[in-house]
């Protein structure tokens, strides 16, 4: 019915004792892609993905998977697998039991369910800690073992809420790039709950962004980055987040409420020739780059990034200039505006 | 330094055994020193006015297995066990599965459950009393309402012991069940939605993923049904005295009137360790044997 679409939200609302859980939530995902629900907490990422795998049913609106109305079905009869944060294991059963619990649940002859466990433990690395318990293995083990489970039974879409969020951050970033390429391998389409932005602009195809249970914007990664929808977008994405400024900081340019600006196009210049002048805040250095925090009247989130070591002492003043076409505009109501 | 290290070992030794002390004060005086003092007696023979107490050996063990009244209580007791145990756990795990889901007025449902365990057994007791009466109770007012004859539950030796184990198990299913529900709601949430997406049924669930996780409580209870098999006889004082013809007298009542209805000390202390060497033994079955096939969280 609907073509192309894989799955499909259309108009979906849910709410608990009449407050806000998500509302108008509509969302289109193709096939084989990876799309990742991005947000601050509470924003309703979570609540969407439990609604699309049916561990809650919506108020309003519909979903559709595969071409199927699914709104009020099952969980099971969704055809789907999910990973969840605390990865959900069965911990009085070994490796091997819980990946294939769901087979045995749905009577899979032995030796097929042995050749896909033994499948699914190969392609996450699990060969050799079969008969471990869940207690016995590292937050990264029992990470892949989740992922097992869900693999193992060969559904086309799999839901990830917040995989990554119990590991430390030098496994997150590893783990990230076989989540990735797993999904790539098997074709399998993939919805991941994530509060990460790095996350979601590295994996996701379309990252959907979400505010107090609304999308905020449906887009690729260089679209939420560089086209920002609202200011909402444009503060939450990209480390650090864009500037802020009030129109009036500037002069001769078009009638608009708020201009946004990247730190990376921003570049420091000699006293008395900037476009801008400025009160250095803070400086931070991370190593290849140091980030420079100013201050300025009607001007929110100013950074500029500085390569190497470049300290500057707080109070100092500095002059900062950019070029017009890398100023974002946005309405009275923080929408973009686009430039013809 | 060696001898630096030795003398914080031993600090920490000396440490450890003071913390334990209390305890093994108190357990000494009035666990194991009565423990032994009672299988010392039960070496003795019975002091009367006209023949001192002697040492006898084994002989009051003797008596007692040639006794057929010690098997007869031995019968039931093991019958008495047999039941109650089981069932009582099977149906505090029931309940507590159901008053752990979401249901409407689970607070009275659960506090509905628990009474009976707050009620002391005595009173309990005098409750059934009033159920069991030939003419007067409530079973046989409800009897007669279908045209049923009147049975006289309490006093005859083929229903008795029945009677006496639907006591018991009235009384200690709901205790039984607080401690199953306190575990079921360590069970976390997302192991049931889990389940849910890959299409388990809730008797699956149930089977393969709550009843193993529970293992540690039943191993629990198992081994409080099992002591209180033996130990809870409040009840018979005061629903059949052990009667009639011995069909429901359960061994530690028997110990009772061997001690303070006979004024034989020695058989009843003799009966007293065997009792308690029978007791360990399970006890240590059970723990060594459901150990190891229990999962600890």
């Amino acid at each position: 019915m609907t073509g192309e679409a894989f799955v499909e939200l259309k108009d979906v609302a849910k709410r608990w004792n009449g407050q806000l859980g998500v509302e108008n939530i509509s969302l289109e995902i193709e096939q084989g892609s990876f799309v990742a629900l991005l947000g601050p907490s509470g924003c309703g990422k979570s609540t969407s993905l439990r609604l699309l795998a049916g561990l809650e049913l919506p108020d309003e609106g519909s979903i559709w998977i595969d071409g199927r109305d699914v709104t009020t079905s099952a969980a099971s009869d969704r055809n789907l697998s999910m990973v969840f944060q605390s990865y959900a294991l069965f911990p009085h059963l070994s490796v091997a039991e819980n990946v294939v619990f769901g087979l045995k649940v749905r009577r899979v002859p032995r030796a097929e369910r042995n050749e896909k466990l033994g499948n699914a433990l190969k392609i996450t690395g699990l060969e050799g800690l079969e008969d471990r318990k869940p207690s016995e293995l590292s937050g990264g083990q029992r990470q892949r073992v989740a992922l097992a489970r869900a693999i193992v039974a060969g559904q086309k879409l799999c839901l990830m809420d917040e995989p990554l969020s119990n590991l430390d951050a030098k496994l997150r970033a590893s783990v990230r790039k076989d989540i990735k390429k797993l999904q790539r391998d098997l074709g399998i389409t993939v919805v991941y709950v994530t509060h990460d932005q790095t996350e979601a602009m590295s994996m996701a195809d379309k990252v959907v962004l979400m505010k107090d249970g609304r999308i905020q914007q449906i887009g690729s990664p260089d679209d939420l980055y560089n086209r920002p929808a609202n200011t909402f977008v444009a503060e939450f994405v990209g480390a650090p987040p864009m500037a802020l400024l009030d129109f009036h900081v500037l002069d001769g340019l078009q009638e608009c409420q708020t201009l946004g600006l990247r730190a990376e196009k921003i570049t420091i210049v000699p006293f008395g020739t900037g476009r801008l002048s400025c009160t250095v805040s803070e400086a931070e250095f991370l190593g290849s780059e140091t980030l420079i925090g100013l201050e300025h009247d009607g001007v929110v989130g100013l950074t500029v990034l500085q390569p190497g070591l470049a300290m500057l002492a707080e109070g100092e003043r500095i002059d900062i200039t950019f070029n017009d076409e890398d100023l974002h505009m946005f309405n009275e109501v923080g929408e973009r505006i686009d430039r013809h | 330094m060696s001898k630096h290290v030795n003398n914080e070992r031993r600090r920490q030794a000396i440490y450890g055994w003071l913390l334990l002390s209390p305890a093994a004060v108190m357990l000494t005086v009035f666990a194991f020193y009565p423990s032994a003092a009672t299988f010392w007696s039960s070496l003795f023979s019975r002091h009367t006015r006209r023949k001192p107490s002697e040492f006898v050996g084994t002989e009051n063990y003797a008596d007692l297995f040639a006794d057929p009244t010690f098997w007869l209580v031995v019968q039931n007791n093991l019958f008495y066990a047999a039941v109650t145990i089981p069932v009582s756990i099977g149906i505090a795990l029931a309940m507590a599965l159901w008053a752990n889901s979401k249901i409407p007025l689970r607070g009275f449902v659960r506090t509905a459950y628990f009474t009976p365990t707050v009620l002391p057994m005595i009173a309990a007791a005098n409750l059934w009393l009033f159920f069991y009466t030939p003419g007067l109770g409530v079973l046989d007012q409800i009897g007669a309402f279908f045209g049923l004859p009147s049975v006289n539950w309490l006093g005859q030796p083929e229903t008795a012991l029945w009677a006496i184990i639907i006591v018991t198990i009235w009384k200690e299913a709901g205790f039984f069940m607080i401690f199953y529900l306190a575990a079921l709601q360590t069970i976390p949430e997302d192991l049931k939605e889990a389940a849910d997406i890959e299409g388990t049924s809730r008797w699956t669930y149930t089977r393969r993923i709550v009843i193993p996780l529970l293992m540690p409580t039943t191993l629990f209870i198992m081994v409080n049904a099992m002591i209180n098999s033996v130990k809870l006889i409040d009840h018979l004082f005061i629903l059949t005295k052990g009667g009639p013809s011995d069909a429901s007298k359960l061994i530690l009542y028997y110990i009772w009137e061997m001690a303070f209805a006979f004024f034989d000390a020695p058989h009843a202390a003799a009966m007293t360790i065997l009792i308690l060497a029978v007791l360990c033994i399970v006890a240590a079955i059970q723990f060594l044997y459901l150990d190891r096939r229990t999962h600890y969280q």
